[in-house]
């Protein structure tokens, strides 16, 4: 990365001399502290990242600046459940960097301000198609990690409520449905994010799976969730454990707990799965959507709860709906009220401005008018600053 | 040499008839549906109005010979159509007076709706020299003997067309040699408004003198004119008139919204544009920071494809103007693209508004920059495809910061129809794209730049 970013500085030099004293801060090894002032004290020219990596030290000054993720914790945090795209660009650039931004700064000053003694805080991301929401739930996700706080996230509900395959009744309780499949995903990724946490905490039920084997109380969380990954007819009624044990052992205050859910709005929507009888299946008869409902409810405290609406992927709805109201229907709505909305937009003229300098500082934009102020123009304009608009586009030239 | 048509029985029931210039048939066999309406009232107007032309059983060889008729049948014709006319005119229930030919059209509209596709297929009722073909009375008396002196050059009225125009040229000469003789002779300065009018057409000439010309007949004729006008400006102005049709000049200036002011004093302007069938109404803010908003919404939602986003930006962009203008507009009608192109001609259209009068003329001049297809030079590459389009990889770039797709304000200002296509500005100029092209040995020996 060094020999690139190297390449970089000779080239940027050319471009714009007034950058030579920011070349450095393009290796982030070095000289952080020093950079860090410098980040603040340039104006609204120029720079786009900043070498602040701990999230819990992001702060008004960095507004729009791109800090990155390292990327075994991106590995540890986010195994499958970054969204393609952006999963694409790690990849391409080999770093993950985000940018700060002002929902994601309101939102983790809530969390830094969080009284664990009251009922889990709903706060409700919401805002047009591609302004950010998800990605804005990462950066309170590596912040809570950063914390050492107990990360239930879950990348997408789309995903549980269309295109399974192989629906069963469920042990538990003949009217729902499992979903093996989704179930074991969601526990592998869950295991990855939080080994540390799965033999501290210690099981308070006694669980039976089957004839053969069963788990006695007391027994470390790590057993229940390897039961679910070896058995896949009990995935799905060993992300019920999970969830219920981690509820009621969240306000006993020896961890913090974060459930972080994209695309709620899943919860409480339609679904396009039928059963063998080509009956359509209700959200609620699916196990995996009743216990997370029943996670998002603020019956518990000791944790905090960030929820994102996604229009895309939703099933049923028309493009244009951005708001909870209409993403969420009245159902979902009542069952989230009362909730903290925050609403994401789209790139104010810095923050567009950083992101596309963020794009010429890794090579990606080749065109020869895509750094002159005419070009750049341009971008706004067909992008409409709308940053999912921006990286389809750029992707481009 | 032909008889008029009695035949058939029933002339007056042509008035009415389906087609424009139809070479009749004679018919010797009668048609039955005449024959019934015939019976039905012989004195009724009105049923033979009301008769459709019916179909031939027999088709006679003869028939094939273009129908000639008499001067009288003519005349009883016209009388017939007047009294139609009149009798329409009562049954739509209007005046009679003051029945035009537009009335008429709508009448029979009214009366005969018909579903047929071909325009002239359906039914008509026109005065009966616009629907029988011009033709000549009979040129030869009892005796056999024609008329006319140029008779046997086979085209009579054109050469005596010709002698009369040449006599005038002679005695235009005649009398200029004398004012010059005399003196008196002034350098004619007034000059004729020739501007504004053209020389009649061949097929107008044709028509004028019902007979058939030549090409070669009617450049000499033309030349006999400008011949006669160099050597007299107003020369015979009544006569040389006849043979002058007025052009239409089309007013090519864009007409320019004057500024209108709002509440708070922002000045702004509003022009419609439309394209394929979408309506678009733009409002242009003078000052803003490029926010669009179509029907209400967003323009970034409205449009989802960057294609038509690019449409939307290339008014601002020729003009420099990204990010300066604020606009609100209304759309309705056609597809996503033709909404896109319809909303971009309005807001070129209102932007004129703010713009000076040469900027206005290069907008104008956009497509014969480059870029745009309709309006350029194509290069031999081009002409290559079936519809001139450039194959070329790359070709369809996304717009920002391109290289030059200025596809502009000419196509833009006159909204981009299939006129476009096939106006004057593309022009094929077949010519060595570089030099490459030219064989070695002429550019060798020549030394020129070749281009």
């Amino acid at each position: 990365m060094l020999s690139r970013v190297t390449r970089l500085t000779s080239r940027t030099r050319q471009l714009d001399p007034g950058r030579i004293l920011h070349t450095g801060s393009r290796a982030p090894q070095s000289v952080a502290a020093h950079l860090d002032d410098q980040a603040a004290d340039d104006g609204p020219r120029a720079v786009s990242r900043t070498s602040e990596k701990d999230p819990a030290r992001h702060g008004e000054q960095h507004e729009g600046l791109h800090y990155d993720i390292p990327l075994q914790d991106v590995g540890t945090l986010f195994p499958q459940s970054l969204p393609p795209r952006f999963s694409m660009q790690v990849k391409t650039f080999g770093e993950a960097c985000l940018m700060v931004r002002k929902p994601a700064l309101e939102l983790l000053h809530y969390l830094k301000n969080t009284d664990f003694a009251h009922p889990a805080v709903r706060y409700v991301l919401y805002g047009e198609k591609g302004t950010g929401k998800t990605l804005s739930l990462c950066h309170v996700i590596h912040f809570c990690a950063k914390q050492d706080w107990l990360i239930l996230h879950v990348p997408d509900a789309h995903l549980w409520v269309k295109n399974c395959r192989g629906l069963l009744p469920s042990a538990y309780d003949r009217t729902r449905l499992d979903q093996p499949a989704e179930a074991s995903a969601w526990l592998k990724n869950f295991k990855t994010t939080n080994e540390r946490f799965l033999s501290q905490i210690k099981v308070q039920g006694q669980y039976v799976w089957n004839k053969r084997e069963s788990t006695e109380r007391g027994r470390p969380l790590g057993e229940v969730v390897e039961q679910g990954l070896t058995r896949a007819k009990s995935a799905t009624d060993a992300v019920g454990v999970v969830l219920k044990e981690l509820k009621g052992q969240s306000r006993a205050g020896g961890f913090r707990l974060l459930v972080a859910v994209d695309g709620v709005n899943a919860l409480w929507g339609r679904t396009t799965l039928r059963r063998e009888d080509k009956s359509l299946v209700a959200a609620e008869e699916l196990a995996l959507v009743h216990n997370l409902r029943k996670m998002v409810r603020n019956d518990w405290h000791g944790g905090a709860i960030a929820l994102t609406l996604s229009q895309t992927g939703s099933l049923f709805k028309p493009r244009k709906a951005y708001l909870p109201q209409e993403l969420l229907g009245k159902e979902g709505f009542d069952a989230l009220d009362p909730f903290v909305p925050i609403l994401v937009s789209n790139y104010s003229p810095k923050e567009f401005e950083s992101c596309v300098q963020y794009y010429l500082e890794s090579s990606w934009l080749q065109h020869e008018k895509a750094h002159t102020e005419d070009g750049k123009k341009q971008l706004l304009f067909l992008s409409d600053a709308n940053p999912g608009q921006l990286e389809r586009l750029c992707a481009h030239l | 040499m032909a008889a008029p048509c009695v035949s058939c029985g029933a002339p007056l029931s042509y008035r009415l008839f389906l087609g424009g210039r139809v070479s009749f048939a004679r018919r010797h066999g009668v048609w039955k549906a005449a024959a019934a309406e015939l019976q039905i009232g012989a004195g009724s107007q009105i049923l033979r109005l009301r008769h459709t032309t019916g179909v031939t059983t027999k088709k006679n060889v003869a028939a094939l010979r273009r129908e000639t008729y008499t001067v009288d049948f003519i005349k009883k014709q016209i009388e017939e159509f007047n009294i139609g006319k009149r009798h329409l005119a009562n049954m739509m229930g209007e005046d009679p007076e003051t029945f035009t030919q537009e009335d008429i059209d709508r009448a029979i509209a009214y009366l005969f709706p018909s579903g047929l596709f071909e325009k002239q297929a359906r039914p008509i009722m026109k005065h009966p020299e616009q629907i029988f073909p011009k033709q000549r009375a009979v040129q030869w008396g009892e005796d056999g003997r024609p008329f006319h002196f140029l008779f046997y050059t086979g085209k009579q009225s054109y050469y005596s067309l010709m002698h009369e125009t040449y006599g005038k040229l002679l005695d235009v000469e005649k009398r200029q040699n004398q004012l010059q003789a005399k003196g008196l002779f002034s350098e004619n300065t007034k000059t004729k408004d020739l501007i504004g009018s053209r020389w009649l057409i061949k097929e107008e000439l044709e028509d004028m003198l019902v007979e058939k010309l030549s090409d070669q007949d009617y450049a000499q004729f033309i030349r006999l004119l400008e011949r006669l006008l160099t050597v007299q400006r107003d020369a015979e102005e009544e006569f040389v008139q006849q043979f002058r049709r007025s052009v239409t000049i089309q007013s090519k200036k864009q007409l320019i919204e004057p500024l209108q002011y709002d509440e708070q004093g922002m000045a702004f302007s509003t022009s419609e544009g439309k394209r394929k069938s979408a309506r678009a109404k733009a409002v242009v803010y003078e000052h803003g920071s490029g926010r669009i908003k179509v029907n209400g919404i967003d323009y970034l939602l409205y449009f989802p494809v960057m294609q038509d986003r690019e449409q939307l930006m290339f008014p601002f962009h020729f003009l420099d103007r990204l990010g300066k203008h604020d606009v609100t507009c209304t759309v309705a009608g056609g597809g996503p693209s033709s909404q896109a192109g319809a909303i971009r001609l309005a807001m070129a259209k209102a932007l004129c508004s703010f713009v000076t009068e040469e900027e206005v003329e290069w907008m104008r001049q956009g497509a014969r920059r480059g870029g745009s297809r309709w309006g350029r030079e194509l290069s031999p590459r081009d002409l290559g495809t079936a519809d001139h389009r450039p194959t070329r990889q790359g070709a369809e770039e996304a717009g920002p910061g391109g290289r030059p797709q200025e596809v502009h304000l000419e196509e833009a200002l006159s909204a981009p129809t299939q006129a476009g296509r096939g106006d004057a500005g593309v022009c094929a100029h077949v010519r060595p794209t570089d030099g490459r092209d030219l064989p070695a040995s002429v550019r060798a020996c020549c030394g020129m730049v070749c281009f």
